[in-house]
C-alpha cells in the first residue's frame, strides 16, 4: 500500500518555504494574509467615517482629516481588498484544482505578482502614514494635480505598482485556462468558477494598462508641467475621468465577477442541482466583461461631458443588466425545486442574490440622466455601490472562504456559528447602507462630515448598522483561526459538492493530484461518477 | 532525420526564427515612419491632422506586433488576443470622441 504524499502545507516548514514557494495554494495563502490585513486597515477607516457621521456636528476631526479618512478608505479597500481578493486568493487556489492541473501556467510570475501587490500596498501604506491623502478613491484632477497637497504621489504610485499583480494573475489565468486543463475537461464542461475567472482575467489584461499610464500621466504632468489635465497648460481635466473609469468602471466587474463565479458553485452545491441554463450563466461571464468596458462615461454625466455622449453611455449602461440578470434568474431556476440546504455558505449565497439584485437595479436608476442629476455625489451613490460591493463581493467573498475553507486548511469551521454570523451581518449590512438610500435621495451629499440635523436619525441607524456588521466581520475573523486548531478534521468533500477540487485530499498535496484526472462528465453532473483516473 | 525533428522542436519551443533582413527593413520602415509623422507635422490638412497621425502610428504599431512581436507566425489564438487590443483601443477611441466631437462650448470659457 502507497503512503499518501503531504500535503502542501506539511512537505516544508520555515519561513523561507513559504516566502519563496512556487506552490499556487501557498500563494494563496500569502494572498489570504494581505488582503486581509488591508480589509482591516480599509475597516478601520470605515469604523472612523462613521463614528463621525454619528452627530451632525464635526466633532472628531477637521474636514481634511475627514477627506484623509474617506479616501484611505476608498483606496485601501478598493485597490488591495475587493480587486484582489476574489481571484488573488480563491481564484489562486481553485483553479489549477478545478481543471486538473498541478499548479498555474506561470508559477513564478504568480508569486512575483504577490510581491508586487506587497510592494504597492507598502507604498500606499508610507503614503499613509506619512500624512494621508485626501483625493477621494478616485484621483480625479485638479484635486491630485494643480491643487495636491498631500502625498498623492506616492499613493497613486502604490496603485499603479499593484496594477502589475492584476495583469500578471490575469495574463497567468488566461494561459492556464487554455493551456492546462485536464483531458475531457472541454470549455463547457468547466465550472462557472473558471469561466467567471477568464471573464474577469480578460479585463484585467486590457484594463489595468490604462490606470497604470493614467496615473503616470498624473505625476508626468506635475513634475514635467505637460499639459494633459490642466486646462492652465492646455489639458482638460475630464479627460482624467475618461481615462480613469475606463479601468475603474471595469474594475467593478474584477470584483463582481469572480464573486458572482463563487456564487454558481455554491448555489449549484447546495441545491443539489446542475446550474440551471449553464450556457448562458458562463456567456453571460464574457457579456459582462465586454459591455462593462462600454458604459464609463455613466460616472460623468454632470462633469462637463457633452449631452449626446451622455445619452450613448447611459443606453449601453442599461445594456450591462441583461447579463447580470440572466445570472440571477438562471440562479433563481437553479434553486427551484432543489434539495436545498442552509449551510454558511448558502445563506451568504442567499444573501448576496438579495443585496446585489438591489445594487444593480439602483444602478440601473443612476444611469437614466435625468435621476442621475438628482442624486449624482449623494449617499444614493454611496449605499448603491456598497449594495454591489460589499452586499455583493464581499458577500460571496465569504461564501467562497466558508465553502472552501475545509479544502483549503483541512479543517471545517463551526457550522453553527458561522450561520449565526451570516444572519449578523446581512442584518447589519442593510441596517448601515439601506437608510443611506434614503440620505442620498433627500439630498445629503457624500464626503462631508458636517450635515443638517434632519438627517441625523438616519445616520446614527447606519452607524448602528455598521456595528453590527463589524460584530459579524470580528466574528468571522475569530472562529476561522480558531477551528484551524480546534475544528474538526476535514473529509476531501465535506458538502457533498461537484468538482475536481474535491476529488483531492482535505487540504490537497502539493501537486494536488495523485495522478492526472480525466473528466467524462458535464460540471455539477450528479447521475453519475464524475472522474476515474488514469 | 531525428536532426530535422529536434530543429522542428527547438523552433516551436523558442518560435519563429526570421532571417535578419527583415528585422532590418521592419527597423527602417518604423524610422521611415518617424520622419513622415514629422514632415505631415508641418503641413496643415486641416481635420485630417490626427487622421493622418493617427494612421502612420497605426501602421508603426502593425509592423512591431506582426514582426517584432511575430504574431504573424503565431497561432490563431494569439490574433485573437493581438485584436483584442485593438478592438479595445478603437473602443475608447470612438466613446472618448463621442464626448469631445460633441461638446457644446460655453459662452465665456475658453
Amino acid at each position: 500500500m502507497s503512503q499518501k504524499p503531504p500535503t502542501y502545507l506539511g512537505g516544508e516548514y520555515g519561513m523561507r518555504s513559504w516566502l519563496l514557494t512556487l506552490d499556487h495554494k501557498r500563494i494563496a495563502l500569502l494572498y489570504l494574509l494581505g488582503v486581509t490585513f488591508f480589509f482591516l486597515l480599509g475597516g478601520v477607516f470605515a469604523v472612523l467615517v462613521r463614528l463621525e457621521l454619528l452627530t451632525p456636528a464635526g466633532d472628531l476631526f477637521q474636514s481634511e482629516t475627514y477627506n484623509k479618512l474617506f479616501t484611505l478608505h476608498g483606496v485601501f479597500m478598493v485597490f488591495f481588498f475587493l480587486i484582489p481578493g476574489i481571484p488573488a486568493v480563491l481564484g489562486n487556489f481553485l483553479l489549477p484544482l478545478m481543471i486538473g492541473a498541478k499548479d498555474l501556467a506561470f508559477p513564478r510570475i504568480n508569486l512575483l505578482s504577490w510581491y508586487i501587490y506587497m510592494v504597492g500596498g507598502l507604498f500606499t501604506l508610507y503614503a499613509m502614514l506619512a500624512g494621508g491623502v485626501d483625493t477621494g478613491w478616485t484621483f480625479y484632477t485638479p484635486y491630485s494635480s494643480t491643487y495636491a497637497n498631500s502625498h498623492v504621489i506616492a499613493a497613486a504610485l502604490g496603485i499603479f505598482v499593484s496594477g502589475f499583480s492584476s495583469i500578471l494573475t490575469g495574463v497567468n489565468f488566461i494561459a492556464t485556462i487554455h493551456k492546462l486543463r485536464a483531458p475531457g475537461l472541454s470549455w463547457f464542461r468547466l465550472p462557472l468558477f473558471v469561466w467567471a475567472h477568464y471573464a474577469t482575467s480578460l479585463i484585467m489584461v486590457l484594463g489595468t494598462p490604462v490606470v497604470a499610464i493614467t496615473i503616470l500621466l498624473v505625476a508626468v504632468e506635475r513634475l514635467f508641467h505637460v499639459g494633459l489635465f490642466d486646462p492652465a497648460l492646455g489639458g482638460d481635466p475630464i479627460l482624467f475621468q475618461h481615462l480613469f473609469w475606463f479601468y475603474s468602471h471595469p474594475a467593478v466587474y474584477i470584483m463582481i465577477l469572480p464573486a458572482m463565479g463563487v456564487i454558481s458553485e455554491v448555489i449549484a452545491c447546495f441545491s443539489q442541482k446542475r446550474i440551471f441554463g449553464y450556457k448562458f450563466v458562463a456567456f453571460s461571464s464574457l457579456a459582462i466583461a465586454v459591455l462593462g468596458f462600454l458604459v464609463w462615461g455613466h460616472h460623468m454625466f454632470v462633469s462637463g461631458q457633452s449631452l449626446y455622449a451622455g445619452v450613448v453611455f447611459s443606453l449601453l449602461s442599461f445594456l450591462v443588466a441583461i447579463p447580470s440578470a440572466v445570472k440571477v434568474f438562471n440562479w433563481i431556476a437553479t434553486l427551484y425545486r432543489g434539495s436545498i440546504s442552509f449551510e454558511a455558505p448558502m445563506l451568504y449565497a442567499l444573501g448576496f442574490i438579495g443585496l446585489f439584485t438591489i445594487g444593480g437595479l439602483t444602478g440601473l436608476f443612476l444611469a437614466t440622466l435625468a435621476v442621475d442629476v438628482h442624486v449624482h455625489d449623494t449617499y444614493f451613490v454611496v449605499a448603491h455601490f456598497h449594495f454591489v460591493m460589499v452586499g455583493g463581493t464581499v458577500m460571496a467573498y465569504l461564501a467562497g472562504l466558508h465553502f472552501w475553507w475545509p479544502k483549503m486548511l483541512g479543517r471545517l469551521y463551526p457550522e453553527t456559528l458561522a450561520r449565526i454570523t451570516a444572519v449578523i451581518i446581512f442584518v447589519g449590512f442593510n441596517l448601515t447602507f439601506l437608510p443611506q438610500f434614503v440620505l442620498g435621495y433627500l439630498g445629503m451629499p457624500r464626503r462631508y462630515h458636517v450635515y443638517p440635523l434632519e438627517f441625523q436619525v438616519l445616520n446614527v441607524l447606519s452607524t448602528a448598522g455598521a456595528s453590527i456588521l463589524g460584530l459579524g466581520f470580528a466574528m468571522t475573523a475569530v472562529y476561522l483561526p480558531w477551528s484551524l486548531r480546534y475544528g474538526k478534521k476535514a473529509t476531501p468533500n465535506p458538502f457533498d459538492a461537484r468538482g475536481l477540487e474535491w476529488t483531492t485530499t482535505s487540504p490537497p498535496m502539493a501537486h494536488n493530484f495523485e495522478e492526472v484526472p480525466v473528466v467524462s462528465t458535464e460540471a455539477y453532473e450528479r447521475d453519475e461518477p464524475e472522474v476515474v483516473h488514469v | 532525420m531525428v536532426l530535422i525533428h529536434e530543429q522542428a522542436s527547438l523552433m516551436s519551443e523558442h518560435g519563429h526564427v526570421l532571417p535578419l533582413r527583415i528585422y532590418f527593413g521592419v527597423f527602417f520602415a518604423l524610422l521611415a515612419g518617424t520622419a513622415l509623422t514629422s514632415w505631415v507635422a508641418t503641413i496643415d490638412l486641416g481635420h485630417l491632422n490626427d487622421a493622418v497621425a493617427l494612421a502612420i502610428a497605426g501602421t508603426k504599431a502593425a509592423l512591431v506586433i506582426l514582426f517584432f512581436m511575430h504574431v504573424r507566425y503565431s497561432s490563431k489564438l494569439i490574433w485573437v488576443f493581438s485584436l483584442a487590443g485593438f478592438v479595445w483601443l478603437v473602443l475608447f477611441f470612438v466613446l472618448i470622441l463621442a464626448d469631445y466631437e460633441t461638446r457644446v462650448p460655453v459662452q465665456g470659457w475658453g
